[in-house]
This record gives C-alpha cells, sequence and structure tokens, in this order.
C-alpha cells in the first residue's frame, strides 16, 4: 500500500526531518508512528499525502509513485487519503454535516450519494445528531470524531492521522481509538502518528519508531518503548 | 465541471455572504462609498465636458463680403463657401437686414439716415462642423474673391479651446485616479475578509479540493459583494439626477445651463457603476484567493 524508499527530507531552514527511510506497510494495517518530539513522525505522514514533498527517495501510494503527479493533479493523491489531525482541522463556518459533505464535493459525487454517505459515516462515528451544528458548539472529541468521519467520507484506503488524541482526555481518546479501530476493521489502512503510551501499550498494532529522521525499530504487536 | 458542482459553488458563495456577516458587510460599505464618489464625479465631468461642447459648438464666424459686389458674385461666394470641406452651414445676411437688426436692437430712430448710405456689408455667417477647424477655414475663406474680412473672435475663440482642452485632460486624470482608487480600496477590503479565511482555504485543499474548486465561491461572493454595493448608488444616481434634470434646468434662468438628459444618461452612469462594482469584485476576491492556494 505505501513503499518508501531511501527518503530524505531536508526543508529550506536546513533542518533535516527525515534521513534515509526506508519502509513498507500492507493494505489494512493499523501502524503507531512514535517517537519523540522532532524526530520526524509529522514529515513521515506529510510525505504520504504529499504535504511535503521528499528531498530525495521515492514514495509510493497504492503503487504509484507520487513524484509523477503534476502540481494541479495533487488533489487526486489527497482524496485516496484521509487525513486526521491534532487540531481537527474542521472548516468552522461550515456546519458538520457540510464538513464532511465537503469531501465528497470535492470528487463531485451527486447530491444524493452525498446526502446518504454523509449520514452514514456521521453515523458510524457516533455523532449523527449534531449534524446541523457548528465546529465550535461541539467538545474536542466530538471534532474529532467529525474530522474522522470526513477522512473517511470518499472511501480512502489510508487514513492517517497525526496525534489525533493529542488535544483530547483520556476517556475520550478511547472513544476516538474505538472509531479507529472499527474503520480499521474495514480494510483501511491506517497510520497513527501517537505520543500516547496508554494506547500503544494497550491496543497493540505494529510499531514504527522514528529518531532522528531515521526507523529505529519496527515491530509487530510493540511497545511505545520510551518513557513519558 | 459537473451541474451539481455549480450549483454547489453558487449556493456555497451566496451562504458566505450571510455567514461572514461583519466582513461582508465592511466589503458592501467599501464599495459603496466609492461607487458614490465614483458617480458623482463621473455625473459631474460628463456634464461639464456636455457644458464645454456646448460652448465650443456656438463658435461661428462672420464673413464680410466686398460691399460693391453684385447680386450673383455674392450668390457664387455662397456656392465657394459651402464647397469647402469642413463647412457645416452656411447663412447669409444681407446689409438691409443687418441694419434692421441694429436698429432693433439699439431701439433708437437716429439710424434711420443709415438707410440711405447702409455703411453695413453684405455677410454669410459661417459654421465649421468641427469647431476646432475655424480659423484654418477662416483663413481659406479670407483668400477668397470679394471677400473683405473674416471675423471668428480670433484670440479669444483660441482661449476658449485651450481651456476646454485643460479641463477634459484633468477630468480624465481625476476620473482614472478616483477609479484606481476605488479598486484599490474595495480589493484590498475584500482582501482582508479572505486572509482571515486563508485557513480554511488551507484545510479544503488538504481535503483534497483543486484550486478552482475552491476559487469558484469566492468568485461568486466576490460578484455579489460588488452589486449588492452598488445598489445604494445606482439607485441615488438614478433618483438624485431624476431630481437634478427635473429641478435644476427650470430654476436656472441662465439658457446655456443645460445638463445630459435623464435617459439615456442615468442610465448610462448606473450602468457603469454596476459594472464598476462586479468587476471590482471579483477581481478582488480572486486575487486574493491566489495567495492562498499555494499550500
Amino acid at each position: 500500500m505505501i513503499d518508501m524508499k531511501g527518503v530524505h527530507k531536508t526543508y529550506s531552514n536546513g533542518v533535516t526531518a527525515l534521513n534515509g527511510v526506508d519502509v513498507h506497510i500492507d493494505s489494512g494495517e493499523f501502524v503507531y508512528l512514535v517517537g519523540p518530539s522532532g524526530a520526524g513522525k509529522s514529515t513521515f505522514v506529510k510525505m504520504i499525502f504529499r504535504g511535503e514533498k521528499p528531498s530525495t527517495g521515492i514514495v509510493k501510494v497504492d503503487n504509484k509513485d507520487l513524484s509523477t503527479y503534476k502540481e494541479r493533479h495533487i488533489p487526486r493523491v489527497r482524496r485516496k487519503i484521509g487525513v486526521v489531525y491534532q487540531d481537527f482541522k474542521l472548516l468552522p463556518k461550515l456546519t458538520i454535516y457540510e464538513n464532511v459533505a465537503f469531501a465528497l464535493e470535492v470528487i463531485e459525487e451527486s447530491p444524493k450519494v452525498i446526502r446518504d454517505r454523509v449520514m452514514e459515516v456521521l453515523d458510524l462515528v457516533g455523532i449523527k445528531d449534531k449534524a446541523r451544528s457548528f465546529p465550535d458548539e461541539l467538545s474536542g472529541g466530538e471534532q474529532q470524531r467529525v474530522a474522522i468521519a470526513r477522512a473517511i467520507a470518499n472511501n480512502p484506503k489510508v487514513v492517517i492521522a497525526d496525534e489525533p488524541t493529542g488535544n483530547l482526555d483520556p476517556e475520550t481518546s478511547w472513544g476516538i481509538m474505538k472509531v479507529l479501530e472499527d474503520v480499521n476493521n474495514k480494510g483501511t489502512t491506517i497510520i497513527m502518528a501517537t505520543h500516547s503510551k496508554e494506547i500503544v501499550n494497550t491496543i497493540k498494532k505494529r510499531v514504527i519508531a522514528i529518531e532522528n529522521g531515521r526507523i529505529v525499530r519496527d515491530e509487530a504487536g510493540g511497545d511505545y518503548g520510551y518513557e513519558v | 465541471m459537473k451541474f451539481n458542482t455549480a450549483k454547489r459553488h453558487l449556493r456555497e458563495g451566496s451562504k458566505n455572504i450571510f455567514r461572514n456577516g461583519w466582513m461582508t458587510i465592511a466589503s458592501i460599505g467599501a464599495v459603496t462609498v466609492t461607487l458614490i464618489l465614483v458617480g458623482v464625479f463621473l455625473a459631474v465631468v460628463f456634464n461639464l465636458n456636455k457644458f464645454a461642447s456646448n460652448i465650443e459648438s456656438d463658435v461661428e464666424m462672420s464673413v464680410y463680403l466686398d460691399p460693391t459686389l453684385a447680386e450673383d458674385q455674392v450668390q457664387s461666394i455662397e456656392g465657394q463657401l459651402e464647397s469647402i470641406d469642413k463647412v457645416g452651414s452656411v447663412t447669409y445676411s444681407s446689409k438691409e437686414e443687418q441694419l434692421n437688426q441694429l436698429m432693433e436692437d439699439m431701439g433708437q430712430t437716429e439710424w434711420d439716415l443709415f438707410e440711405q448710405d447702409n455703411p453695413l456689408s453684405d455677410t454669410y455667417t459661417v459654421k465649421t462642423s468641427d469647431p476646432h477647424d475655424i480659423a484654418s477655414v477662416s483663413e481659406e475663406i479670407s483668400k477668397l474673391d470679394g471677400v473683405d474680412k473674416v471675423d471668428y473672435g480670433q484670440g479669444t475663440v483660441e482661449n476658449l479651446f485651450a481651456v476646454n482642452k485643460y479641463a477634459r485632460i484633468i477630468g480624465a486624470v481625476l476620473i482614472v485616479g478616483l477609479v484606481f482608487t476605488a479598486i484599490f480600496l474595495i480589493s484590498n477590503t475584500i482582501k482582508i475578509t479572505i486572509i482571515a479565511r486563508s485557513r480554511e482555504i488551507g484545510i479544503m485543499k488538504l481535503v483534497g479540493a483543486t484550486n478552482s474548486f475552491i476559487r469558484w465561491p469566492f468568485f461568486i461572493e466576490g460578484l455579489l459583494l460588488g452589486v449588492l454595493g452598488a445598489i445604494v448608488p445606482v439607485a441615488l444616481v438614478l433618483g438624485g439626477y431624476y431630481y437634478l434634470s427635473n429641478n435644476l434646468t427650470d430654476n436656472i434662468s441662465i439658457g446655456f445651463v443645460e445638463i445630459l438628459p435623464y435617459a439615456p444618461f442615468a442610465f448610462q452612469l448606473a450602468g457603469i457603476l454596476l459594472a464598476i462594482g462586479a468587476i471590482i469584485g471579483v477581481w478582488g476576491s480572486v486575487m486574493s484567493v491566489r495567495k492562498f492556494l499555494k499550500v
């Protein structure tokens, strides 16, 4: 599903975020991405949805080299991938319903399909009754559910979650993890960058640890491995 | 683009007008204020121009004929005058007619004496098609046989033309300057409302929206802002000019003050304001969005 070969990334300010990353992630996997702050986790996930371009190396998603896409076709890459952010990134002036519908409007789905699918995913993340509310009327956990609903609305093959529970209290975090597991159980690949030792050690999945821009550990069912 | 997507853009663009409450009001306010200024100014400048043209079109020359000419020679000069290219109209007035006119104007009867020995000349009054040709035409006419003297108010007329010319240039420069100021002011206000939404534009891109998908609702929104902002100026122009053309002309006794007729001028002016509003609205919003599309 996702392949990286010899990926380096040096930002224009001289900071090297990735320093030779090779990784293969299969379709349907659930992967934790752990490591200290500034180790390159965010850059790693940005590589996958073309939030950043690698300085050298190849990133393949669904067997397609991302560097072959022209700048104006990047939206096509992003439509295959749902992204969930720590700060939710919902559109503040759109209702919950409209936020989720937006992901389907950009792929020009018919209004009927959009209506059905939006209600379906809102139901899936358990927030159907808030469809008419605006983001700032919701709690953090609820907003993150909306973000997940938006990420999965157009049936992407991969969902990337960049510290999805980073802004949430522990109890709410478990609810979000439950939703992500449900999504994963339907066959969607999930890559989740996280700092939560509790989550990683409780819900056992493949763990990839990144330090100083390199993968230092990659084990199935691994531990978080850092003292918090 | 699919029809449903076009409908979606229209819907979103109009919705933004309401959801951005104060920013919308600020933008519409900027459009309204500047367009009122532009409208008033255009009305004044166009009318001054008309006024200047009226004065210019009154410029004419008197061609005094040699008093010794026979009647058929006088006739033949009329033919020669009319055959000159730039001549617009030729009117004949005999020395008797002129004397009568003079006596009527003066209201005195002592002039009767002159009826025996009329010192005046037979005269042709000539207008050129373009008033600016008056000097060259008068020179040409003065060379004709049997023409004694040509008088068009030499000097005064040239001054008049010069004054009008500079007035027109100044008017044009002011209009251009004002329109540019309007464009700058309006597009800046719109830019501010969009900068406030740069984060949203970034989010849309991350969700997989293409640039044109993001741009269209802003296009619609800008168009609506411009048109809504033009409503008050257009109403003011139509109403105000109606009032002026009905009252001003009647009350001012000086005959040559005459403003451009309500139809079609007020409608043309209203159309110009509406067009400026719409174009600037669209331009301002599309240009501002462009900056944030590079995510």
